[in-house]
């Protein structure tokens, strides 16, 4: 038996071909559309994943660190590991700024780790160059995103840091790169302001005859040390022991220390609930559009083939084709096209999701569902072609 | 001819499928959580590792002088200016003596009116004296009464007594003059050392309170940076080691230098032992106080060990060890660390041998049922 659907398709396969891929490249904005919000939330999971804790202790009432701002005394981690169930803290400030890099500058997430040994939460888990940071100042491992390589040297405030070391897809949850610097560094850069506040905020503190007393000379530099050290961090990291739950370990430290604290859980719904929830509906609403536009272009493109073919299938039926026969040519075709879509589109987005400044994570449940959608697409737009088909007059051939 | 026609449409249509179905492969293959991690891999070597400290501090001056009245004034003159070098004794200013001078000149003229006082004493005494020998010698003759002599014997008594009592006072006038000079010699701003003068905080005309700094002095020779180091990073931190200085004004030009000595009280708030590190060679010029420096401290070399870079280090379930690669198969591996350079090469204590072969860099985080296969280096990273 001949497949007529077959023989049709390569008696204009040209045509067929390039419709496919045409339908493919808008399959595939739509596949990108998706890994979009796919990459949104992961980037999320991945700052959550890389800071490696189970807990973030930070400033009471505050959504910390990363979705709101919160400032804790950086020596509070000493009562924060004495507590029952903890196995590590570690102190970590975030600050989301523009790192100089040459004349120019990147937007980066700077992390200021603790410091200590690889494997300490907040230290960036894995490298793909390079090595972990040794010195407790003015080294720093950036990601590649930012651009910088091993050996290049970067602009924080008015220091100058080396980049002793290279990550991947260590982002924050706005999909900033990360740089990590020592702690002690990163203090300074988050809460320092720069030269001309600092010699401004002298000089206001100088005016102040509350503090510039000429009995008291010592004052004023005491003062003015006060002004410029500072001692807060934004969260402690805590890694809890194994044999004791999140729960266990977070209630006594919100009881009895005063402070906010979230476990992993609680702090995927602030990044993904909260952080990125309006973002995540405008892709979404997006995405919406887009499959339907998909879904019209696709019942458009069968119709207007089929009606390329009136001619023919009267033609088939007048030679006394059954309609089942005709229904199957097209539903076939459809399916092809269908197929042929879903796999340029696939292509083309896997190819074009590198591209993107925004990380664009293609979902293997995704495509599946996707594949499943098209061809549920294809089915019922090709119900409106095969009704017109049947309805088509045998005479039509002749006249 | 239709035979043909269809051939090669069929080829054709084959050129443009079949790349697109090896396209679609490679792309379900080597894309998303299907896709094997390239990783780097590397061996445990045996290595003789040199560990070193690192830590900031700045240049300071181990002896600083401040000088300034003991006495509340103002300041009469003040002859140097910062960047000046100066003497031992050297005179750097002087405060302004208000009265003082005055209270000199009166306390002279009471010297003098001590010394006439002491004089008259001194008539009168001879006198009496002279008056008391006269009777002594007539009432050995018996021609004046016992009382008469006995008057002259108590007169003689109590002129001594004046001249003793005027001469003290006299003595008590020149010491109060002493006192008054010493006072105005005090009014001196006089250099202790030689030295450089580091500050001038007031001016002349200004007044200051007892005890308030108007000129700073340093000893240029006696410079050290007041260094500090991370407490979690401070083993084998000792006095003599050698060290190297950076300054941040001289980026690229190491200075040698040797630790002095380990303060005994670290700063408990920001955890830091304090140390101070002497230069080798005097600098020059000399570097501004206050400047920030960074020290390395370099310790003996430790025997040799299996070592292995930090960057392979990783932490599973709050274990710290390393993806260990046996025949293509990835095990972690929890391993006990040992001391660590400034190059990234940490002892392997526990856990691994020497030739072990391990995961150093990996694209993405591993587990135990990821698919790997070791490229020389990742994609994206410059050599």
């Amino acid at each position: 038996m001949i497949s007529l659907a077959g023989r049709d398709i390569l008696h204009a396969w040209g045509k067929f071909i390039f419709t496919g891929i045409g339908l493919g490249l808008l399959i595939g904005v739509t596949l990108t559309m998706a890994g979009l919000y796919r990459g949104m939330v992961n980037d999320g999971k991945v700052l959550l994943d890389n800071s490696g804790a189970d807990l973030w202790v930070v400033q009471k009432d505050t959504l910390g660190p990363y979705a709101e701002s919160s400032s804790i005394p950086d020596d509070l981690w000493r009562s924060i590991r004495a507590m029952p169930g903890v196995a590590q803290t570690a102190n970590v400030t975030y600050l989301t700024m523009q790192v100089g890099k040459g004349d120019e500058d990147v937007r980066a997430m700077v992390v200021g780790i603790t410091a200590g040994e690889p494997g300490v939460p907040g230290w960036p888990p894995h490298l793909v160059a390079g090595r972990q940071i040794t010195r407790g100042h003015y080294e720093a491992v950036a990601d590649l995103a930012t651009g910088f390589q091993v050996g290049d040297v970067l602009r924080i405030r008015r220091n100058r840091y080396t980049v002793v070391g290279s990550t991947r897809r260590m982002v924050s949850s706005n999909g900033d790169p990360m740089v990590f610097i020592p702690l002690k560094d990163a203090q300074e850069a988050q809460f320092l302001k720069d030269n001309d506040a600092i010699l401004m905020q002298r000089r206001r503190t100088e005016a102040n005859p509350a503090f510039n007393r000429p009995g008291v000379p010592d004052l004023l530099d005491a003062v003015i040390d006060s002004q410029t050290s500072n001692s807060y961090v934004n969260a402690v990291l805590v890694r809890i022991r194994p044999e004791s739950t999140s729960q266990e370990v977070a209630d006594p430290i919100r009881r009895w220390k005063r402070l906010t604290v979230y476990d992993r859980a609680q702090m995927e719904d602030i990044l993904v609930g909260k952080l990125i929830a309006t973002s995540a509906r405008q892709i979404g609403m997006f995405l919406m559009i887009l499959a339907l536009v998909s879904a019209a272009i696709v019942a458009f493109i069968i119709y207007t083939l089929t009606m390329d073919k009136i001619r023919e299938i009267a033609v088939l039926k007048l030679i006394g084709t059954r309609n089942r026969t005709i229904a199957a040519m097209i539903l076939q075709q459809s399916l092809v096209l269908g197929v042929i879509g879903f796999v340029v589109g696939k292509i083309t987005a896997t190819f074009a999701a590198p591209l993107f400044p925004k990380y664009v994570l293609l979902v293997p449940i995704d495509s599946v569902m996707g594949f499943l959608a098209l061809l549920a697409i294809c089915v019922l737009s090709s119900v409106v072609a095969i009704r017109m088909a049947l309805k088509i007059d045998p005479a039509e051939a002749i006249g | 001819m239709k035979f043909r026609r269809l051939q090669r449409r069929t080829l054709a249509l084959i050129a443009v499928i079949a790349p697109l179905v090896a396209l679609f492969v490679y792309v379900a293959l080597r894309s998303g959580p299907l896709a094997s991690v390239p990783v780097t891999v590397t061996t445990t070597e045996l290595r003789a590792l040199a560990p070193a400290l690192s830590g900031i501090g700045t240049v300071q001056a181990r002896y600083k002088y401040k000088i300034g009245p003991i006495h509340a004034g103002r300041v009469e003159r003040l002859d140097v200016h910062v960047g000046d070098a100066v003497k031992a004794g050297q005179v750097l200013g002087e405060m302004a003596p208000v009265d003082l001078d005055e209270r000199i000149g009166a306390q002279q003229a009471a010297i003098k009116s001590a010394e006439a006082a002491l004089r008259q004493a001194e008539a009168r005494q001879t006198f009496a004296q002279t008056q008391a020998n006269r009777y002594e010698r007539l009432l050995a003759e018996r021609i004046t009464s016992e009382e008469n002599t006995a008057i002259k014997r108590q007169e003689l008594a109590v002129a001594n007594a004046a001249l003793w009592a005027a001469r003290e006072d006299a003595s008590r006038m020149r010491a109060e003059l002493a006192a008054l000079r010493a006072q105005r010699s005090n009014l001196r701003l006089v250099a202790p050392v030689a030295g450089l003068v580091t500050a001038r905080h007031a001016d002349p005309g200004t007044t200051v309170v007892a005890g308030q700094a108007v000129v700073e002095v340093i000893d240029p020779a006696s410079l050290w940076v007041d260094a500090r180091f991370d407490q979690i990073s401070a083993a084998g931190l000792a006095a003599g080691l050698p060290t190297r200085i950076v300054l941040r004004s001289r980026r690229g030009q190491d200075q040698p230098g040797r630790v002095l000595w380990i303060e005994p009280q670290a700063d408990a708030v920001t955890e830091e032992t304090l140390a101070k590190i002497v230069f080798d060679t005097p600098l020059s010029p000399l570097p501004p106080v206050g400047e920030l420096a960074e020290v390395t401290v370099q310790l003996p070399e430790l025997p040799a060990t299996p070592t292995i870079p930090n960057a392979a280090i990783r932490a599973v379930d709050g274990k710290r060890g390393v993806w260990k690669l046996t025949d293509g198969k990835l095990a972690f591996m929890p391993v006990v660390f040992g001391r660590s350079d400034l190059d990234g090469h940490v002892q392997v204590e526990k856990g691994l041998a020497a030739g072990d072969q391990l995961v150093v860099y990996s694209e993405k985080a591993l587990t135990a049922r990821s698919r790997t296969h070791v490229v020389d280096r990742l994609p994206g990273v410059s050599p």
